[in-house]
């Protein structure tokens, strides 16, 4: 099963003859993603790593059944690709870029949502159902298949905690990337409700960070849930005030605690873990393994 | 980034909204000049990017241009939290009958823009009763409506047909103009205030989205980072600094507060936050780590997951680094896993230098140098 996307999902990459666009379509060819077309506007009859291209994503689509499209295009650019592919019918959209301004975000969700389009950032590492599908740029060896799901803000700390999974046996039904910036598409409350109701996932680990009301939210859904929540949050040493990368991650006016968030999840029945390579025994211990 | 007060105002000014009659001076023979053009009693305001400016003593009162003088010589060169005070406003004195709240923001959880109002506005805005603040989310598709202004201004207690009501009604929807073509993270105005039959602006806090910049070439630029915030933002990366003694670069927002959190946890201090995420290329990364033996560390701990970002490139920089300098200043540890790995140690290698695989082990070491242990 996995959520969102699998083995049969068609790919398109926009923005595919870019320097990003080539390196990770070959590295997502690599992991077995079926991608069947690219756009770049201007770019259209070239072939890149064997997979052609077109100028816009209405002729790809004309061209190739597309279930999802995932977006290497610089940020100026990001709010017309997505509308691109939200408008010609796309359900899912991945959008990798990070620097979009935040009135661009709202409009891309306020859209996607009005179309009823599922879309994944901006700024987020992607999505992979492990041993599936890959869309986006996480290195392909820690993405091993397996019942745990995994939804998370950040990217490389996605990496790091799966990858720790992956070395303790642990695989993951679908690894979903939401996106570090203030406005994305998705919330931590979308996608357990897609764990939760997913036969695959067994356990859900959810990696949050300081800042805004996320993980708050989801909590009060956690309560509901059959399936066990282990929980990280990021920033727990950073001082108020200073914005730390991700325009979401900074405690303001004493809210989006680091202390406030793990008090939430912890009273809806989440484990949360100290440190990011606490989490794998969490996991164990709440799957009943050894 | 945010905009000192003079700046909101006059952007205040350009889309029509009520301002009170005033400039900017540095100096205070302008100041004097500045209350001689207004003509009557005024007040001289501090320009700080910092809260809390009344209450530190940064607004003084003047009935004449020597009072003003006076004030000026006194403000400037003072320094609130900090940041010291080199430009100020001269404005008339208003006639406060009434202090309102008004501001607009983007709130990420309801994905959409937020109008906060309060009838009741002011220095203590923050300590108001829940009752007393109104939010109303706007809807992005439908942009700011005049109806959702009218609901605002009933739901504020005022009379829609009242000359006061009217003008709230307006400022509303000037406000709401300013933050999206000015691609503004927030505009507020506390207080807005009611001057006999006028409503008027009496601050301005206005922050632009530093991702729109781009595209915003029309406002004035304000730097408000320190040296080194702004040597890594030139190279397109996001630092903060702290104050301990181990010097930290990581790839990525969350893996850097990951790897922040974990030195904590063995007993070190971060002296930094450093992301050098999102495919950084060799030359930048090198001179990211040269920002990081700049800030004189005890050791500096390199945290590298590949996935856009590529270890070779990262490596490669780390040897230009050793090589430029002849070596390392202090230890250098550095863990690097992820896209290119392989090809990543090899050029480690060259150099000497071992890579850690598991985080916790590299960050364990980095504390125990910064300590002296061996």
């Amino acid at each position: 099963m996995a959520i969102i996307i699998d083995e049969n999902t068609n790919v398109l990459v926009q923005g595919i003859t870019g320097n990003q666009g080539v390196f990770h379509t070959k590295q997502m060819l690599a992991y077995g993603t079926k991608i069947v077309a690219g756009a770049t506007p201007g770019k259209g009859g070239n072939v890149v790593e064997g997979v052609p291209v077109y100028n816009s994503v209405r002729e790809a689509c004309e061209n190739h059944r597309i279930d999802a499209s995932v977006l290497f295009i610089p940020a100026p650019f990001t709010k017309d690709a997505a509308f691109e592919a939200i408008e010609a019918g796309i359900g899912v959209v991945v959008v990798v870029t990070e620097g979009v301004p935040v009135h661009d975000e709202t409009e891309i969700a306020a859209y996607a949502k009005r179309k009823g389009a599922i879309s994944l950032g901006p700024n987020t590492f992607g999505i992979v159902s492990s041993g599936k599908c890959k869309m986006g740029i996480p290195p392909n060896q820690y993405f091993v298949e397996g019942n745990v799901g995994v939804v998370a803000r950040s990217g490389t700390l996605t990496y790091e905690i799966t990858g720790n999974l992956t070395a303790n046996g642990l695989g993951q039904s679908t690894v979903v990337g939401m996106g570090g910036d203030r406005v994305v598409g998705l919330t931590f409350i979308d996608v357990l409700k897609m764990f939760e109701k997913d036969p695959q996932t067994e356990a859900v680990v959810l990696i949050g960070e300081i800042g805004g009301n996320a993980e708050e939210t989801a909590s009060e859904y956690i309560k509901e849930m059959t399936k066990p929540v282990v929980a990280f949050i990021a920033g727990k040493s950073a001082p108020p005030g200073k914005r730390m990368g991700h325009a979401g991650a900074i405690i303001e006016r004493g809210k989006g605690t680091y202390k406030g968030k793990v008090e939430a999840l912890t009273e809806a029945g989440a484990k949360v873990a100290e440190l990011p390579f606490d989490v794998p025994a969490l996991v164990k211990e709440a799957l009943g393994k050894k | 980034m945010k905009m000192f007060e003079y700046m909101g105002k006059e952007l205040f000014a350009q889309f029509g909204l009520p301002v009170p009659k005033g400039r900017m001076v540095t100096a205070p023979d302008e100041a004097a000049k500045v209350a001689a053009e207004i003509g009557g009693p005024v007040v001289i305001k501090s320009q700080v990017l910092s809260g809390k400016r009344g209450k530190a003593g940064g607004i003084k009162f003047a009935d004449n241009p020597e009072g003003a003088k006076a004030a000026a010589e006194e403000l400037l060169g003072m320094t609130i939290q900090g940041l010291p005070v080199n430009i100020l406003l001269v404005e008339e004195k208003l006639k406060i009958d009434k202090e309102l709240y008004m501001s607009i923001t983007v709130d990420g959880a309801a994905k959409a823009p937020v109008l906060i109002a309060s009838a009741y506005g002011g220095m203590d805005i923050e300590e108001q009763p829940e009752e007393y603040i109104i939010k109303k989310h706007i809807d992005p598709e439908l942009g700011m409506q005049v109806f959702y202004a009218r609901d605002i201004v009933r739901r504020m207690g005022f009379p829609l047909n009242s000359p006061h009501g009217k003008q709230i009604v307006k400022v509303i929807q000037v406000l709401y103009k300013i933050f999206i073509e000015k691609d503004a993270e927030l505009v507020e105005i506390n207080p807005l205030v009611f001057s006999d039959d006028k409503v008027i602006a009496a601050d301005s806090k206005v922050t632009i989205d530093d991702d729109a910049m781009f595209r915003r070439k029309e406002l004035p630029y304000v730097e408000e980072r320190s040296a080194t915030e702004k040597a890594a933002k030139d190279l397109g990366l996001s630092y903060v600094d702290l104050d301990g003694d181990i010097a930290v670069m990581a790839n990525g927002a969350g893996i850097t507060m990951g790897t922040l959190d974990t030195i904590q946890n063995f007993g070190g201090t971060p002296a930094n936050f450093l992301d050098c995420g999102g495919g950084t290329g060799r030359e930048a990364t090198a001179k990211a780590l040269e920002i990081l033996f700049g800030l004189n560390p005890k050791v500096v701990f390199v945290n590298i997951f590949g996935g856009i970002t590529r270890c070779d490139d990262v490596a490669g920089a780390v040897k230009d680094v050793y090589e430029a300098r002849g070596g390392f200043p202090v230890p250098l540890v550095i863990r690097l896993v992820g896209t290119n790995q392989e090809a990543g140690r090899a050029i480690l290698k060259e150099i000497g230098v071992e890579a850690f695989d598991f985080m916790q082990d590299g960050a364990k070491r980095a504390v125990d140098l910064s300590k002296g242990q061996a």
